[in-house]
């Protein structure tokens, strides 16, 4: 277990410094995402322009790879349509999940999140801004949780 | 106790504690186990696993009602359990001791058969502020079910409960005081002496949750005075899945079966079932043997230790690690009351305490990090979650550096 593979410089920097983090104005949608044993809390807001998400962004308090996941998330969906942050959401499923998943290039800085999976009770907080953008994009009034 | 009258509680010979517990030799992540998690669970002493091995070896049957040699033995065995439970927390009578799965288990036990039929609208519990999940929601279903109000005394920025704000809220109304004697999240050992005297002067009963205190200190629930204490084996070095509600006798004469089955009848036909004696009525079904055995052998080895002994060696540990956090930049502790329990709750800038628990368990120091089950402690200081490291009979002050080491690990990588 190495620490270094979990605490990338780029996941310590989004932790640091978050990227599309505060409230979004004139949002069309948005969802809250909480794990109340670990104490991780976000809303994610999303701006839709015909399929896209013209705008997102995120609030809230929690762990470094809950945090570094979500600025990283809004970073990597921002512009992109539905059907492609569905695909991009099972690559993460994989990269977060699979220890040894081969390295997917097109992830880009996602990738740094590749040392989550040798942490299985991390993963939790790595998935918790991805399911809250799931709720965000179908709408979804209820808050959002990863824990079982 | 002759353990510890020999041993003057300067020389507690805790790495000579250590060979007594075979998990603590291995190592976690490359590294030595540190183990500062006793707040959640003790560890086993061999005596202990020996006391259980012998047990099932040798010595298993059904309780009670059994004509055979095994049974017998088995039953003497676990009545046995219960005698030793007895003078571990000086109780006047075995009838007095029940056998529960733990504190949550006796606390539920005395909600449900002492507070449900005998409560009602108009009637008050009163908790405090500090209290274990396990030591709210019970009351909370009470509540529920006969109307009655809950009352939470209020704690200080310290994590003490508010004493006088605690005796205001008592009145002719409240029926039950049920308080925690150690609280889990913050190490705050409560005067509880004072609460059972302003309880009982208003006509009150007082629970305790002796979950976090029965492996720190002496107990003797006589002195003590309160009307129900509840802890579990397994924070005292004992198996999981036991643990012991006291209960003054005349109470729990009064008090009817919670659970309905074998054990705990004396007569059953269709038309009317009469009830087994004390403690047995609250025992239905067939009861955690080798866990009462284990349960003794934990208890006997505590006080092999001596108690009084251990209590200063905890508070040797516990004074030398807030010193040391106390230095580190970016540490606040969470709970800094005037009389502690060796349990240090705390936060580091810029670290969220999940992180913390990771950088630390990589350097093979166990500590637990969240709410532990005290949410409104935690909602009180405005935080998500605590770090929590807590020590026991075996932890030395390597153990303490170990801790302090790993710590500035994390503000390495946190930077």
């Amino acid at each position: 277990m190495d620490l270094k593979d979990l605490y990338r410089d780029v996941i310590l920097d989004h932790n640091r410094q978050p990227r599309n983090f505060g409230a979004l104005a004139h949002s069309d949608a948005h969802a809250e995402g909480h794990n109340p044993l670990c104490g991780d809390r976000l809303t994610v807001w999303l701006r839709f322009e015909g399929d896209r998400i013209a705008d997102i962004r995120f609030e809230g308090k929690g762990c470094a790879i809950s945090t570094a996941s979500a600025s990283l998330m809004t970073e990597a969906v921002k512009g992109r349509d539905k059907a492609a942050i569905k695909e991009l959401y099972d690559r993460i499923h994989v990269l977060l999940t699979e220890p040894h998943a081969a390295a997917d290039a097109s992830l880009g800085k996602l990738a740094a999140l590749g040392g989550v999976s040798e942490f299985p009770a991390r993963v939790k907080c790595a998935t918790l801004c991805w399911h809250t953008l799931n709720a965000a994009l179908e709408h979804s009034a209820d808050a959002v949780s990863t824990e079982e | 106790m002759a353990t510890s009258l020999a041993a003057p509680p300067g020389n507690f010979d805790a790495e000579r504690v250590r060979r007594d517990f075979p998990i603590l030799e291995q190592q976690v992540n490359g590294r030595p186990l540190v183990y500062l998690d006793n707040a959640a669970s003790g560890q086993r002493p061999l005596a202990v696993l020996r006391a259980v091995e012998h047990y099932e070896t040798h010595t298993h049957a059904n309780v009670h009602r059994g004509v055979h040699a095994l049974s017998q033995a088995a039953t003497d065995a676990f009545e046995g359990a219960r005698e030793r439970a007895r003078r571990f927390i000086n109780a006047r009578s075995t009838r007095e001791i029940v056998f529960v799965r733990g504190t949550t288990e006796g606390i539920n036990l005395v909600a449900q058969s002492f507070g449900r039929p005998r409560l009602g609208r108009g009637d008050e519990i009163l908790i405090s502020a500090l209290e274990h999940h396990a030591n709210i929601v019970p009351w909370q279903m009470v509540c529920e079910q006969t109307g009655c109000t809950l009352k939470v005394a209020p704690i200080n920025r310290r994590g003490e409960v508010e004493l006088e704000a605690l005796f205001e809220l008592l009145n002719s109304r409240t029926r039950l005081v049920a308080v925690a004697h150690v609280s889990n999240a913050l190490g705050t050992v409560v005067p509880v002496e004072r609460i059972v005297q302003a309880a009982h002067s208003c006509g009150a009963l007082v629970l305790l949750d002796g979950a976090q205190a029965v492996a720190h200190s002496p107990i003797d629930v006589r002195a003590l005075g309160c009307d129900f204490y509840a802890f579990s084996g397994h924070k005292l070095y004992g198996p999981t899945g036991i643990g012991v509600l006291y209960g003054r006798e005349e109470l729990l004469e009064e008090m009817p079966p919670w659970q309905g089955g074998g054990e705990m009848i004396r007569t059953v036909s269709f038309e009317r079932t009469t009830y087994n004696d004390l403690p047995w009525k609250f025992e239905a079904g067939t009861p955690n043997i080798s866990g009462a055995v284990g349960l003794a052998a934990a208890m006997d080895y505590l006080e092999s230790l001596g108690l009084e002994a251990l209590a200063a060696h905890e508070q040797r540990l516990l004074a030398q690690a807030t010193a040391a956090l106390e230095r580190l930049p970016g540490i606040e502790i969470i709970g800094t009351a005037a009389h502690k329990a060796a349990v240090l709750s705390f936060t580091m800038r810029g670290c969220h305490p999940h992180d913390l628990g990771t950088v630390l368990d990589s350097q093979g120091v166990a500590i637990r990090t969240g709410h532990h089950c005290a949410m409104p402690v935690m909602t009180f200081f405005d935080i998500p979650a605590t770090a929590r490291a807590s020590f026991g009979c075996y932890n030395t002050e390597a153990d303490v550096a170990a801790l302090v080491a790993a710590l500035e690990k994390a503000r390495e990588v946190f930077g």
